[in-house]
């Protein structure tokens, strides 16, 4: 477990970079620190490799106060993943993979089991890849290397600084699931620093947002899309995301109230004028004081036309109060979902195209590929 | 046409003479360029990794390459001696610019992205020094080094004047006794070295850039 007390970091020149970050990263969770430019995520990364050290307050990895640990070897307990991936260009993959276990001094055998392990768990063959040079991959497979170098060494701390920012959408893509997959397996204490929300919402356990220095809100990503704290957190979310994380509307907003119905007095004839003039297969029926009674196929109203309406209505298909929440009806089975006032007075009929529009929304992403 | 024969019949007869008189220039260059590296680069490393030391050790030998030859020549004599040695030492000076200078430039040319990878995951300053700047700095410091052989090919053949030997004892030879096929045995010898050097030195450059810089 990481905790910052209290944390601040002044500049030479006076410039305050952190305020007051009081922090706790959990221990096999996934963190995200986001925020504009200059907000002081990558610096807050940074004090917990020793890269930048904090001017006052208090840092602590389980306990260790950090100033006390040798930087060297904090770093080496460390994966560290950057946004221009840094590999090394003179060395081969298999070279830059074991870069760490060597500095370590593992016996080879050991050190090449895990890089062989590390290729696979990422897709990469080892036979083919471990000869290779860096320039000789794309950049997500050169990310790829990035991240397993990271953690090669079984670090229990990751950090990753904007690391698949330079990308392009399908490899970050593919990248960020790759992530989430690879977390469940290895539950590292990864601390991810990103401007993207939307990356942050799908990959984080804990978002921590920050402005200027200062922690706005931390929690789950649907804490706070569901809970923004204030306006500067509602304008970095964005409007779209806020409103694709609230539930579904209620029925009132997909009713179509042009509708038609029909009075239960009136003939079959009447009825079926009604259904072809509406270009209608299903028509709700109602009494005298428009009470929905249930509904009439047009099928049935055809091959019945001698008898009464009132014997052709079906009362199975129940109607929904216009206060009931439309994942009822998304459940249900029903081709048609008529729905009444408290008091059972018809006011028109679920507009199916409406919610499917709405429903698409939020069911695909907003970019990209989704595996 | 005449003097063409003349020229090569001179060096037919005195071929073996002439190929001691080129081995004992490569010789020269070969030392001088040797010290110049074990000097040259510590002193390039120093400058790169000290901001306030750079300009000491780039202008110092910035100046010593600004002497002309026959002056700094006739300077190391005076403390040096007569003879090969002291050849060496001056040309051991005139490769020190660019060895200097371009292992400098390479460190500083590092992108940065690497190096703070290699901080971050835990290396000490000297191991990112040996396992990657260096490393990286190598295909200029092959350009510095092939100029610093052409310079020294070229200046070894005032050798003469102070005592040395090398191809330059022809073409002095020939200038005292205005004998022009005896100049021409010495030049022509001394200008394919230089040019064959940067040849060779090219395409280890070359090699080193591909191996070493994407």
């Amino acid at each position: 477990m990481i905790q910052l007390k209290n944390v601040n970091k002044v500049y030479e020149d006076g410039f305050q970079a952190l305020k007051n970050i009081n922090l706790t990263f959990e221990e096999g969770k996934l963190n995200v620190l986001i925020g504009p430019s200059g907000c002081g995520k990558t610096t807050t990364m940074k004090l917990l490799n020793r890269l930048i050290d904090y001017t006052d307050g208090e840092l602590t990895i389980d306990g260790k106060i950090i100033s006390e640990i040798d930087p060297i070897e904090l770093r080496r307990q460390m994966g560290y993943v950057i946004q221009s991936i840094g590999l090394f260009p003179h060395m081969t993959i298999y070279d830059n993979v074991a870069t760490v276990p060597k500095l370590l001094k593992w016996d080879k055998a050991k050190t090449k089991d895990r890089v062989y392990e590390l290729l696979n768990m990422v897709d990469l063959d080892p036979e083919v890849y471990c000869e290779r040079y860096p320039n000789e991959l794309s950049g997500g497979q050169q990310q790829r290397i990035g991240v397993i170098r990271a953690l090669a060494a079984e670090p229990k701390i990751i950090l990753m600084d904007e690391p698949f920012s330079a990308l392009d959408p399908i490899s970050r893509e593919q990248l960020q699931d790759q992530l989430v997959q690879l977390q469940q397996e290895i539950n590292k204490t990864i601390i991810f620093v990103t401007h993207d929300m939307d990356e942050a919402i799908k990959i984080a356990d804990q978002i921590i947002l920050m402005r200027e220095g200062e922690v706005v809100q931390k929690g789950t990503p649907r804490e706070i899309l569901t809970n923004p704290k204030d306006d500067f957190v509602r304008e970095f979310i964005g409007q779209e995301r806020l409103e694709k994380a609230q539930g579904l509307p209620p029925m009132t907003a997909f009713v179509d109230a042009n509708f038609p119905s029909v009075n239960v007095e009136k003939s079959v004839d009447d009825l079926i004028d009604v259904m072809v003039k509406h270009k209608k297969d299903q028509m709700p029926i109602v009494d005298n004081d428009d009470k929905y009674l249930g509904i009439v196929s047009l099928y049935d109203a055809v091959r019945k036309h001698d008898v009464v309406l009132r014997d052709l209505v079906n009362p199975d298909i129940i109607a929904y109060r216009e206060t009931a929440e439309v994942e009822k009806f998304v459940a249900s089975k029903d081709t048609i979902a008529p729905i009444v006032k408290e008091d059972e007075t018809f006011i028109g009929v679920l507009d199916q195209d409406q919610l499917l529009a709405v429903l698409h929304d939020k069911i695909e992403p907003k970019s990209g590929v989704r595996s | 046409m005449d003097f063409l024969i003349e020229l090569g019949t001179y060096m037919l007869e005195n071929s073996s003479e002439l190929l001691a008189l080129a081995g004992e220039h490569v010789m020269m260059v070969l030392y001088a360029i040797g010290f110049a590296l074990l000097v040259g680069i510590p002193l390039g490393i120093l400058a790169a990794k000290f901001k306030k030391a750079a300009p000491v050790i780039l202008s110092l030998v910035n100046i010593l390459q600004l002497i002309p030859s026959l002056a700094m020549l006739a300077i190391l004599l005076i403390y040096f001696g007569l003879g090969n040695s002291t050849v060496v030492i001056g040309l051991f000076f005139y490769s020190l610019l660019p060895i200097v200078r371009n292992t400098y430039v390479g460190l500083k040319e590092v992108d940065a992205s690497v190096t703070e990878a290699g901080r971050g995951i835990g290396m000490t300053p000297l191991q990112l020094l040996w396992k990657v700047e260096f490393p990286l700095s190598i295909p200029f410091l092959m350009a510095g080094l092939r100029v610093a052989a052409v310079i020294a090919v070229a200046v070894a053949t005032i050798a003469p004047y102070i005592g040395g030997g090398g191809l330059g004892s022809e073409i002095v030879g020939g200038i005292n006794l205005q004998n022009d096929v005896r100049l021409y045995a010495g030049a022509i010898p001394a200008a394919a070295l230089a040019i064959l050097a940067d040849f060779l030195l090219g395409i280890f450059e070359r090699k080193t850039k591909n191996r070493f810089a994407n």
